[in-house]
């Protein structure tokens, strides 16, 4: 599946340059405050409505005319291979795998093959359900528990170094602990590259076993909203033991406040590194989509992480609309393993007379690259919301230009 | 759990659309996938909404006619076999296909079928005739607000008059036929990059 992808990304990563480049050279604000700074290859439509034109065309073209009937079929194959195939609502459903792995979740258009297969499916289920998913669920539990518990109590102590050493060795056993509960495989490469005081870490979003997956090798303080129930027990408890920055709900819409606050976290050396998704939506591990610039913005050093999962073991992508909380981590524990894994990448700052929304695209170009992921300029919220007329006017623009531009050159002759 | 197919295909239906559409057997199975993940509602047909939720459909300007190519005459739901058959205009021209005998039904991607599409995303209301009316609301849609009316219409003009040839001030398809010249119709053919074909 990522051959099919890789000349995608390409074309996504080439036409970026392109175009950046070409901004730079304008001085043009590329990515317009706001927008989703999504590529409408502006050089690309033009030369290939011009190639439909010349390919049939027993005109002389440089007196071409504005309109042709012909054009239509630069939109039409255009929408039809959109129907066919689109980069983004495939991000938002578990990847396709090439051979089974035993598991009906991964079921996708295999039929009965042979018996063999099924009776191997049968016992991998026994082993699944039956081993694997009372041992891990027993510890799952135990972790959280300690977890509450334990930073409750350090929670007790007076603020000094000995309370940030016990919370650092409390959160970590917990969350080394979760992990087994998941059994989770994890493989760091580049610690010396390690997110340290004062800085943010981001990453890309796949599920949130994400946090835990990071906080396991290391103390973040974590950024999001306040819930209520038994997560609500969780944040409560943590925060008790080192200062994680949580957010109520309506906080949560005013974006000074929110900027406020990280930058005032990051500017106290003594505090933890901010851990950060910037895309703001969980993705299927196969692409990066669009990072929100407001973690960017703030003016710390960047430490990108890029986690990549292995499918063959169990999918790790959440899938908000289809699954809740709970019947996602008892599929996570019932599959087979969760393997991964996590590069640390060097850190990045943001550059002279480089906006944040560059920056931010540096930053997932580097990320997708490390991860073997595609590169995307779409944004996530795309999974629950319609896309914005802007991009459609965007192209309407540059098709106006075709048009109306010959009439102006042939006024001027 | 969920299941995605909500039901595989059965052979047979496989080799009616084959025959049908000219596609391959993996092809059918492909998009037959990607039709499956397309429908939210599970229940075998696409509605419109199913289609806009492609973004990149969504903001191509002919995105509303495209979609209006899959739904028949007053119907709001296409099932898979419709699906095939839109989608088989723009199935690219084998070699092997052009020496085919020539007294066969015409292959849906043949090059008069391919200017068939196109000419009905022009026809809005469907009756074998553009007039300057649909024309003006098509390349209103292509261009959007850029363009002035009376430049719009004028561009327009320009259009019926060269391919009118028996001044009724409309296009017809066989009018629309010279007018395209677009000798070669492998422009207008969709590149399927699907894996393992």
């Amino acid at each position: 599946m990522i051959d099919a992808e890789n000349p995608q990304s390409c074309q996504n990563s080439w036409a970026t340059l392109r175009i950046e480049r070409g901004a730079k050279e304008k001085n043009h604000l590329l990515y317009k405050p706001y927008s989703n700074g999504r590529i409408i290859e502006p050089t690309s439509l033009e030369e290939e409505i011009k190639e439909i034109r010349r390919s049939g065309s027993n005109k002389d073209l440089d007196s071409a005319t504005e309109f042709e009937l012909s054009d239509i079929f630069y939109f039409a194959r255009r929408g039809v291979e959109s129907i066919m195939d689109d980069e983004v609502t495939k991000r938002f459903s578990a990847e396709e795998l090439e051979s089974w792995n035993l598991l009906t979740r991964s079921n996708y258009n295999f039929h009965y093959i042979s018996l063999r297969l099924t009776v191997l499916w049968g016992l991998g289920l026994l082993i699944r359900y039956g081993f694997l998913l009372p041992l891990r669920v027993t510890l799952a539990f135990t972790g959280v528990g300690l977890l509450v518990f334990l930073t409750s109590v350090v929670g007790l102590l007076p603020n000094g170094r000995m309370k940030n050493f016990l919370s650092e060795k409390v959160h970590l056993m917990c969350y080394r602990i979760c992990v087994r509960a998941l059994t989770a495989i994890i493989t760091y490469h580049d610690s010396e590259n390690k997110p340290k005081n004062g800085g943010i870490c981001v990453a890309n979003h796949t599920s949130p076993i994400d946090v835990i997956i990071l906080a396991s090798d290391g103390c973040y303080a974590m950024v999001g909203q306040i819930h209520g129930g038994l997560m609500g027990v969780i944040q409560r408890s943590m925060v008790k033991a080192c200062p994680h920055i949580w957010f109520e709900r309506s906080e949560v819409k005013d974006r000074h406040l929110v900027a406020k606050r990280l930058s005032d976290h990051v500017e106290d050396k003594s505090k933890l590194p901010i851990l950060i998704f910037p895309e703001g939506t969980c993705i299927n591990n196969t692409s990066v989509m669009m990072f929100k610039k407001g973690s960017f913005e703030i003016g710390a050093t960047v430490y990108p992480v890029a986690i990549k999962y292995d499918p063959r073991f169990g999918d790790a992508f959440w899938n908000s609309s289809k699954f809740g909380m709970v019947s996602y981590l008892l599929r996570m524990m019932s599959s087979w393993a969760i393997v991964c894994s996590v590069w640390y990448l060097p850190p990045m700052s943001r550059e002279e007379g480089e906006d944040a929304v560059q920056f931010a695209n540096r930053v997932k170009a580097a990320i997708a690259r490390q991860g073997g992921l595609v590169d995307l300029l779409w944004d996530g919220g795309l999974k629950r919301a319609k896309v914005k007329d802007t991009f459609k006017e965007e192209q309407q623009k540059l098709y106006s230009k075709m048009l109306v531009g010959t009439q102006e050159d042939r006024s001027r002759s | 759990m969920g299941s995605r197919a909500s039901r595989l295909l059965r052979e047979e239906e496989i080799e009616e659309i084959k025959k049908e559409t000219g596609f391959s057997h993996s092809q059918i199975t492909r998009l037959y996938s990607r039709f499956t993940s397309l429908d939210k509602g599970e229940n075998g047909t696409l509605s419109r909404e199913d289609f806009q939720r492609i973004p990149e459909l969504a903001i191509n300007p002919l995105g509303d006619r495209i979609i209006n190519a899959f739904f028949p005459e007053g119907e709001d739901q296409v099932n898979f076999r419709g699906f095939m058959r839109t989608l088989a205009h723009f199935r690219p021209i084998e070699d092997n296909e052009k020496n085919k005998n020539p007294s066969a039904t015409e292959p849906l991607n043949s090059r008069t079928n391919k200017l068939l599409f196109a000419f009905r995303l022009y026809d809005l209301d469907r009756d074998d005739k553009i007039s300057r009316d649909e024309l003006l609301q098509v390349l209103r849609m292509m261009v959007g607000v850029n363009i002035s009316d009376e430049q719009l219409g004028s561009i327009a003009d320009r259009t019926i008059q060269e391919a009118d040839t028996n001044g009724d001030s409309c296009i017809s398809f066989n009018e629309f036929i010279k007018a395209s010249f677009v000798v070669n119709i492998h422009i207008c053919t969709v590149v399927l990059v699907l894996v393992n074909i």
